[in-house]
């Protein structure tokens, strides 16, 4: 129990850092990766590449285990179902990230900068996500 | 379209992607779980079992820039939007990815690489209305 939180919490950090290092806690920078019709700024597709590549080639030699190392079971979901929820939830979710610039992993990691614009987008989406879940029943 | 070639950040920003698919990989591979912000976000404010480790995660995810600005004396951040602007942009965040399953990290990184459909088609979405968002505002 104790390992699986210590873990959890090292993960998060790597995960933090590397936000921080991709440069996805720049709301500028985010807007400009998604202004593709005046300045872009492709930085960010780079992320996407390094991390997809790295959780690709990972998640294979993971799955060969029958177990995770702290805990009895693989958690994940098999649907292939494309269903409305999806693809509104998806665009709903895109347009907030355009204009905020954030989305939910970086919102969070720059809450360590608090201040009250990100404060303020944390705690809305925390009651958007009450919401959500609410409205997916 | 013009190249921002200015900031152009691609291996920072190529790095930073292989730290963040390395945190994934280890996290199913040691939790047995998706690295998901936005659904490990929703579950944390449930008041269900197994909530611990997510809030641990969290803990985790916000120390990061703090470990990053010893390391290298400072995050560039510059906010796009007004208080009244962020607050409906979060909410928007919060009821989208929950509605959609998942976000940046859980769909773009985690499902595309293990090649889901849902993923794939939800990445495609959330981008694409983010670029249309953007293009909007820009108008103004």
């Amino acid at each position: 129990m104790t390992k699986s939180l210590f873990s959890a919490l090292i993960m998060g950090l790597l995960f933090g850092f590397g936000l921080a290092l991709a440069g996805m806690l720049n709301p500028a920078k985010v807007q400009g990766f998604l202004d593709i019709t005046r300045l872009w700024d492709p930085s960010l597709a780079f992320v996407m590449v390094g991390g997809i590549a790295v959780a690709a080639i990972g998640f294979p030699l993971v799955a060969r285990k029958s177990a995770p190392i702290f805990g009895e079971a693989f958690h994940l979901s098999d649907s292939v179902k494309l269903d409305r929820p999806l693809f509104i939830g998806a665009g709903l979710f895109g347009i907030g990230w355009g204009i905020g610039g954030l989305c939910p992993g970086p919102a969070i990691a720059v809450l360590s900068l608090a201040f009250w614009p990100v404060i303020i987008f944390v705690g809305f989406m925390g009651l958007g996500l009450v919401i959500g879940a609410k409205l997916k029943g | 379209m013009q190249i921002d070639w200015a900031n152009l950040t691609i291996l920072e920003s190529t790095l930073g992607g292989v730290l963040i698919g390395l945190a994934a990989v280890l996290l199913m591979a040691f939790n047995g779980r998706v690295m998901g912000i936005s659904g490990i976000a929703g579950a944390a404010l449930r008041l269900s079992d197994g909530r611990a480790w997510r809030i641990a995660f969290l803990v985790g995810t916000i120390c990061g820039p703090i470990l990053f600005t010893m390391l290298f004396g400072g995050i560039e951040m510059e906010m796009v939007a007004s208080l009244p602007l962020l607050a409906i942009a979060g909410l928007l965040v919060g009821v989208g990815t929950a509605l959609g399953s998942g976000c940046t990290s859980g769909h773009g990184i985690c499902g595309i690489s293990r090649f889901s459909v849902r993923s794939i088609g939800a990445t495609i979405c959330f981008v694409a209305t983010g670029m249309v968002s953007v293009f909007i505002i820009g108008l103004f």
